[in-house]
């Protein structure tokens, strides 16, 4: 089956109603966006149903819209998005489930696939994204005793915190950060009247 | 007697067969590993949240250290997220100029995995080998991009420049005699693409070479046959891609599957193992070498007959000609506008892969419609095969990690970011 905007609405309506929010085509690759209480089963029926047969989760990442140029500000702060490959139907599909700041919690799919694993844990570290399920949630690329996460919006890009060696105390030790972020050409948004200028 | 127990062993940070910077945590009864558990991310630079700061043309070096023995299959991925949200035509030149270093990059990147996986196992002397056919490759980086390593050569819209139509020569000098120059100036009388027809003629015949060391080989055998052992079905829900899928029989590679660039017209085949071990592994990617060659040698006779523009002519992602910039002031402004404010993204996200040396190799980029990317996710392709790790080197002998590791080829710069 080929996949077009039709047939995924089609079949993921049938089988989960109202709890698909909307698909979305853009430059030829589907959205769809999922609650996040039913990723998990969402995601089991597309690897098991034989016109999807998703059989590869290809990536999970998180996406914080804190500074999301118009986002409307009631909207959920984050995004977990899924990229899934069918190796037998040659096809690819992107899932996203919004969650708000206050529970930022999504049930975990690595019992649907395996490589979750390690990217649940990655999303986690860097957005504090919660995966409910997972059996082994550390943080996988920030230091030991890391605090915050990194690639939330408002987290600074210089850190809070700097190591060093301290030859008094003889080790090494952290201490608030004392370089600042040095950015040269700010953050300008498209505008149609000057892009044809 | 003594009681025996369990005992935990620290493989790394500083192991010279940890490929890097990974500190393995391994949980052994006796020699035989229980529990692997690899602790990454002891490189971790944030490469996504730096480029979230920059511009897209300033982000694009980033790529180079990500991978940094397969630097221009990054570069690609980024390229190509860029032109998909942009709407960016390439030139069929710089599509095929791509095509070319693309394959390079696949062979620096199998020679450097087979050099380095080999001498792991034990066998010193195909390190030596490899990294001298490393060279020749890297002297047509540089001489195409200037850097021998961090080529930062493909652009948004094409490549840097055009290939260039004479390569550089040694010069005679107290170490090296006028006949001992000449030799060395042999392949580098013409342009680049001589040299890189050069080169293909000879590597053929060395790949022969590293085969005869290490094919047939009993140790390497013992070494590699039955270890780390992974099913097809596995493989795909351990989201394995590229040589460590192939090699566990599955036949998929998005150069075929899903082309990009200009590989629907080219002349390959794709290598498939059988039993999804460590030796399977190295027989598809000293396969994959052969068929590089092939596709290096197609895209080399293609540039040679087919002069044209290596980068688009739209002006708002491309700095116009330099002697263009001399007399119009339009070329002027569209420059400074370029290497100041930079060019902006509609708003929009997409997922662009490409078939890295190490499996798919894809950037997720999100735009608001600034200048800078929103959010860039970058997916490594070695990521999830070290996932794979503790359930790779379950059972096996603590000789085996090595091997193991070594036949994931796993480089930290694109695990950690």
């Amino acid at each position: 089956m080929a996949l077009t905007h039709d047939t995924i609405e089609g079949s993921l309506r049938a089988k989960f109603s109202e709890a698909i929010q909307g698909v979305s085509e853009y430059l030829g690759e589907f959205t769809v966006e999922v609650p996040p209480e039913a990723i998990n089963e969402v995601c089991r029926f597309l690897r098991d149903d034989p016109d999807f047969a998703f059989d590869q989760l290809i990536d999970v990442c998180g996406v914080d819209y804190l500074a999301y140029k118009d986002y409307p500000a009631e909207a959920p702060r984050f995004a977990a998005v899924y990229h899934l490959l069918s190796l037998s139907h040659n096809h690819r599909l992107r899932l996203k489930a919004f969650v708000g700041e206050e529970r930022p919690v999504v049930p975990s799919v690595v019992d649907v696939w395996a490589s979750a694993n390690w990217f649940e844990r990655e999303a986690f570290d860097m957005f504090g994204i919660i995966f409910e399920g997972h059996p082994d949630l550390r943080r996988i690329l920030s230091d030991y005793g890391f605090a915050g996460h990194a690639f939330r919006k408002d987290f600074p890009l210089e850190g809070h915190v700097e190591m060093r060696y301290d030859p008094d105390r003889g080790r090494v030790v952290y201490q608030p950060v004392t370089i600042t972020e040095r950015n040269l050409v700010p953050r300008t948004h498209w505008q149609e009247a000057d892009e044809d200028g | 007697m003594a009681e025996i127990r369990n005992y935990t062993l620290n493989f790394g940070p500083q192991h010279p067969a940890a490929h890097g910077v990974l500190r393995l945590v391994l949980e052994l009864d006796g020699e035989v590993v229980e529990r692997a558990d690899p602790h990454v991310g002891l490189l971790h630079r944030g490469t996504e949240k730096l480029a979230e700061h920059k511009t897209y043309m300033q982000a694009l070096p980033y790529m180079d250290r990500l991978d940094y023995v397969s630097i221009l299959s990054n570069e690609h991925a980024f390229c190509r997220a860029v032109e998909a949200l942009r709407g960016i035509e390439v030139p069929e030149r710089a599509q095929y100029i791509r095509v070319m270093f693309d394959e390079i990059t696949r062979i620096l990147n199998h020679l450097m995995w087979l050099g380095a996986h080999a001498m792991d196992i034990g066998a010193m002397t195909m390190f030596l080998y490899t990294f001298r056919d490393r060279e020749i490759l890297m002297d047509a980086y540089e001489a195409a991009s200037g850097a021998r390593l961090h080529a930062n050569y493909y652009r948004p819209g094409g490549v840097n420049r055009d290939l260039p139509g004479a390569m550089p020569k040694y010069k005679p000098s107290k170490w090296h005699s006028e006949k001992d120059v000449e030799a060395m100036n042999a392949w580098r009388q013409g342009s680049l693409l001589d040299f890189i027809d050069a080169f293909v003629d000879y590597f053929p015949d060395r790949i022969d070479e590293f085969e005869t060391l290490l094919t047939d080989n009993r140790i390497w055998k013992q070494r590699t046959v039955g270890v780390g052992v992974v099913s097809p079905e596995r493989a795909k829900q351990l989201g394995f891609t590229g040589p460590m899928l192939r090699g566990s029989g599955v036949e998929w590679d998005l150069r075929k599957k899903q082309p990009y660039a200009v590989y629907d017209r080219l002349d390959f085949r794709v290598p498939v193992g059988t039993t999804g071990d460590s030796y399977d592994r190295y027989l598809v990617r000293i396969e994959e070498m052969r068929e590089s060659v092939k596709l290096i040698k197609q895209c080399a006779d293609w540039l040679r007959n087919n002069p044209g523009q290596v980068r688009t002519g739209d002006y708002k992602v491309s700095p116009p000609p330099r002697a263009e910039m001399k007399t119009s002031m339009e070329a002027l402004i569209h420059h400074f506008k370029l290497f100041t404010e930079g060019f902006h993204i509609p708003p929009g996200e997409t997922y662009q892969v490409v078939e890295h040396p190490k499996g798919e190799f894809g950037i997720y980029m999100v735009s608001d419609g600034a200048n800078k990317p929103y959010r860039m996710k970058i997916r490594a392709a070695g990521f999830p095969h070290l996932a794979a790790m503790d359930e790779m080197a379950k059972g096996h002998m603590l000789a085996d990690v090595v091997t193991i590791l070594g036949s994931q080829d796993i480089v930290f710069g694109e695990i950690d970011r």
